[in-house]
């Protein structure tokens, strides 16, 4: 299977199951039109009128030498990989810490519903998250690297824990060889020095809440008295993005169909000095008035696009800054299985709620039908388990024929409920705009490559 | 080759054999928290 597109003067093919990047001139493009449906006389005769014979002829041999290198048209193998699957028996890797399920802000869209997940306000105590550290080790097989993201609500309304938590880590990591990697998610109202400082040393990776624009930010992310958190906010950020190099950390916003113009939100979170950037497509069902239509995708992929080329220019200026969905790998990237079975979900990562229960990830946090055990008991209902384990990019007929599957990894099973009740479905208006980030991403580094 | 530049030659069959170990990031962890990205993500493996 071949994707191909063009965008940005560029020509690009992808081939899907080996992961190959071509980019080609418009010749080839229209060769590969019909390359695999007609004879290779009936393109020479069709193109005949456009091309000289000599010059699609020596294409052709260019194109049946990537071929029979495996780089174009090269079989789909992923379902070999399959069997390794079944037979892996995932170990927990990975936990959310739902340290606090409250919230400072007030924000619309907030699928923990104010941090309290559809239940009632709750910190997690010590003793608590000293015990899924616990469990973590005990399930984790030989993993050596485990992570641990404190989440909320807002995890820094529960900041002792947090550090008690890291404390404990330290501790097992070294009784147990093992390398913790702690993160957290803050929408930064209670930032300060002593927390930046406590951050900086403590946690590989930051996830820093807000929007974009002031007026975008301000309309959604309010404070508990309906006033904007984004004068509240951008200066603490801007000092920890400092403070960490400019890296390890990512500004994240999310956008609704309340600001489909979402670009100008990223470019301005990069004129505010950001250099790691993420804004998402909001997660919501279709009972809320600014969830994301199939309508709405011409002009978000619009937007995207318009991202992408806009950062080119910027870099060229030397003012480049990373797009999170933007960023590929595609000299090696992560192997095949992983690509195969996505986010780990119910299986390899879990999320863990003040009072020790267990949801297959924080997406599910406020599903009572969800509840997976606890870290005390362990996971009880195996078939939930099972079935996040048997979900995958082959377990999905709309996925096994796309050529994103290998970058999307099948989606967000939390998407795919919310929208059809069922994990083992799609999200239509997911997937395109998933796939708008692959062309956009690919495109990225072909025109990095093609001008080195 | 005249017509096509190909930008990258690793072949992402042959990490069937070689891959599995997962010791890679959990894609949600990294910064989305709302959408499942590996292409993002680096091999681990040792």
């Amino acid at each position: 299977m071949i994707h191909k597109y063009k965008m940005n003067n560029y020509n690009i093919v992808l081939d899907v199951n080996s992961g190959s990047i071509h980019s080609v001139d418009d010749i080839t493009y229209e060769i590969l039109n019909s390359y695999k449906d007609v004879e290779n006389e009936t393109i020479i005769t069709t193109l005949s009128k456009k091309y000289k014979k000599e010059e699609i002829e020596e294409t052709i041999k260019e194109i049946e030498e990537l071929e029979s290198q495996g780089l174009l048209y090269s079989k789909d193998k992923g379902e070999e990989a399959l069997d390794k699957i079944d037979r892996r028996n995932p170990v927990v890797k990975a936990i959310c810490l739902h340290v606090a399920h409250d919230c400072n802000l007030k924000c619309m869209y907030c699928f923990a519903e104010e941090g309290e997940y559809g239940g009632k306000r709750e910190l997690m105590t010590s003793e608590t998250a000293r015990k899924a550290l616990d469990f973590l080790i005990k399930n984790s097989g030989k993993r050596v690297n485990l992570e641990v993201d404190f989440f909320g609500g807002e995890p820094l309304m529960n900041f002792d824990v947090v550090k008690d938590t890291v404390e404990y880590g330290k501790e097992l990591m070294k009784k147990h060889n093992k390398n913790f990697r702690f993160t957290f998610t803050t929408n930064g109202v209670l930032l300060n020095d002593e927390v930046i400082k406590y951050a900086n040393e403590n946690m590989s990776n930051l996830v820093l809440s807000i929007d974009g624009r002031r007026e975008v930010n301000d309309k959604v992310r309010k404070t508990i008295n309906g006033k904007g958190s984004y004068d509240l906010i951008v200066p603490k950020f801007k000092k920890i993005a400092e403070l960490r190099n400019q890296e390890n950390y990512q500004v994240r916003g999310t956008f609704t169909r309340k600001n489909l113009d979402f670009s100008k939100d990223v470019l301005h979170l990069a004129d505010l000095g950001f250099k790691q950037v993420s804004v998402e497509p909001v997660v919501s069902g279709e009972d809320t008035d600014y969830y994301l239509r199939m309508e709405d995708v011409p002009k978000i992929n619009e937007e995207y696009e318009k991202l992408a080329i806009e950062m080119i220019k910027r870099k060229k200026e030397g003012r480049e800054f990373n797009f999170f969905h933007f960023l590929i790998d595609l000299t090696g990237g992560v192997c095949m299985t992983k690509r195969i079975v996505g986010c780990g979900a119910g299986t390899e990562y879990l999320s863990v709620l003040p009072n020790g229960d267990l949801a297959p990830c924080h997406q599910f946090a406020g599903e009572h039908t969800f509840k997976m055990g606890s870290i005390y008991k362990g996971i009880t209902k195996k078939e939930i388990r099972k079935e996040f384990e048997s979900c995958n990019v082959y377990s999905k007929i709309e996925c096994k024929k796309c050529w994103n599957k290998f970058y999307c990894s099948g989606g967000c099973s939390a998407n795919a409920y919310q929208n059809n009740g069922n994990i083992k479905s799609i999200y239509e208006v997911g997937c395109e705009l998933q796939k708008k980030r692959s062309e956009c991403a690919i495109m990225l580094k072909v025109d990095e490559m093609v001008n080195i | 080759m005249k017509h096509i530049k190909t930008l990258n030659t690793a072949v992402l069959q042959n990490t069937i054999a070689s891959g599995n170990c997962g010791e890679c990031q959990t894609s949600c962890q990294s910064a989305c928290k709302t959408s499942c990205t590996v292409a993002n993500q680096v091999c681990e493996s040792k």
